[in-house]
């Protein structure tokens, strides 16, 4: 098994998601929130994955900018749901060691008196292991 | 009628308002919510991997709390009841999950998703029912043209949070004629005002509240109603002064005449 093989399976575990489902009609990307900030589209993530191209995917911005929206989720005709995958790349690059991408001590610099705990939960959460 | 009640971190800081609210106008309308003992925080966000087992903890320590109380357990704010209800989908659909968990926590029964989840707008619509709010309303909002803002989290994923339709969702326009005032349909209604994100990239979410804001304010709406801190906190503080957002439990104690203005 090349290194490729293995991390599309261990996507593939993790996400739950079966990227042959998908028949690329692009609604995901059509109705992402995130899509102009995005240097890969929810249906790229798809694409991506099942043929095996992963690096770039890992390297990108992309996997921070997605809202947890379901957006995606629940629009998706084939029931593909492409947040997953965005989860489960982000999951393998920062559950690496020191490799997360929002730390507990950025938190002081970026507060506001209004801002509410729920949203540094969140970000801590999808950001950090 | 007794609940069990999972109030959740921010409306025990930020969102005061969202939970005081709800407590006295559950009360008047003959609900007690019940506090349930040592909770803690939902999270914020339901992690979508199926290996991610320790963050989801919390919350089936709730639920099955609710269970030996044979209570539904309520929540008010939309990201906490998300992640309560995905959790609990979760120990009903995937037994390896499932199994994962009981051994863990070792509950004094085994859990399996047996607790009703209900949004507090599910509490008003499906348990106490819009005819009895309408009728316990003292101070109809009579003229106030207000929008429902859904955002994201109370409807999707649809499957798991059936509460509504996704895309023509209701139950907050239905809250809003209970209460006397008139629902302002706008396009931008379920879309995302930025979530969390808004740490990362303040400017997208910046681009995302204002699109929901222009599009509610094109619509005629004079105020924006929400259950949900993170998108008040958003459409606040992106919004320039453009609409007020209010939680939609401050217009419920208003209406049932609880509130001082
Ligand atoms: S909406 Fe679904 S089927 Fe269409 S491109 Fe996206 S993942 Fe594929
Ligand atoms: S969940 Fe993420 S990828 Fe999917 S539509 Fe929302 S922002 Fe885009």
């Amino acid at each position: 098994m090349t290194k490729n093989e293995r991390m599309k399976e261990q996507i593939l575990r993790t996400s739950g998601v079966n990227p042959l489902k998908c028949m690329r009609c692009g609604k995901c990307s059509g109705t992402c929130p995130s899509y102009d900030e995005m240097e890969y589209h929810p249906h790229q993530f798809v694409y991506m994955v099942e043929t095996g191209d992963i690096e770039p995917l890992l390297a990108s911005k992309s996997l921070y900018k997605c809202l947890s929206c379901f957006a995606c989720v629940d629009r998706c005709p084939r029931s593909v749901e492409p947040a997953k995958l965005v989860e489960a790349l982000r999951l393998m690059v920062i559950r690496q060691q020191g490799a997360n991408h929002f730390k507990a001590d950025d938190i002081p610099a970026l507060v506001d008196e209004e801002i509410p705990q729920q949203l540094l939960v969140s970000a801590l959460r999808k950001y950090s292991k | 009628m007794k609940v069990s009640y999972f109030p959740g971190c921010t409306l025990k800081t930020k969102a005061k308002d969202l939970d005081r609210y709800a407590r006295e106008s559950a009360a008047a309308l003959g609900v007690e919510l019940a506090e349930i003992e040592a909770w803690q925080c939902c999270g914020g966000v339901f992690s979508m991997a199926t290996d991610e087992i320790a963050s989801k903890l919390s919350c089936v320590r709730a639920l099955a709390d609710a269970a030996k109380q044979g209570q539904p357990l309520v929540s008010v704010c939309s990201a906490c009841h998300n992640v309560l209800k995905q959790t609990n989908h979760a120990m009903q659909t995937d037994e390896t999950f499932a199994s994962r968990v009981n051994n863990y926590i070792a509950p004094d029964a085994p859990y399996h998703g047996q607790t009703k989840v209900l949004h507090f707008l599910e509490l008003l619509r499906d348990e106490i029912g819009w005819d009895a709010v309408r009728a316990a309303v003292k101070k109809p909002l009579t003229g106030k043209k207000v929008g429902a803002y859904y955002g994201c989290l109370l409807l999707r994923p649809s499957k798991t949070m059936a509460m509504d339709d996704p895309e023509n969702p209701k139950i907050i326009e239905d809250f809003i004629r209970a209460i006397g005032a008139e629902p302002v349909i706008y396009p931008y209604r379920n879309e995302c005002c930025g979530g969390y994100v808004t740490i990362e990239d303040a400017a997208l979410s910046k681009k995302k509240s204002m699109q929901v804001l222009d599009s509610a304010q094109g619509a005629g709406a004079e105020l924006l109603v929400t259950a949900c801190p993170l998108c008040r906190y958003n459409l606040d503080k992106n919004g320039e002064g453009k609409l007020p957002v209010v939680y939609f439990t401050e217009l419920l104690a208003e209406a049932l005449g609880l509130k001082e203005d």
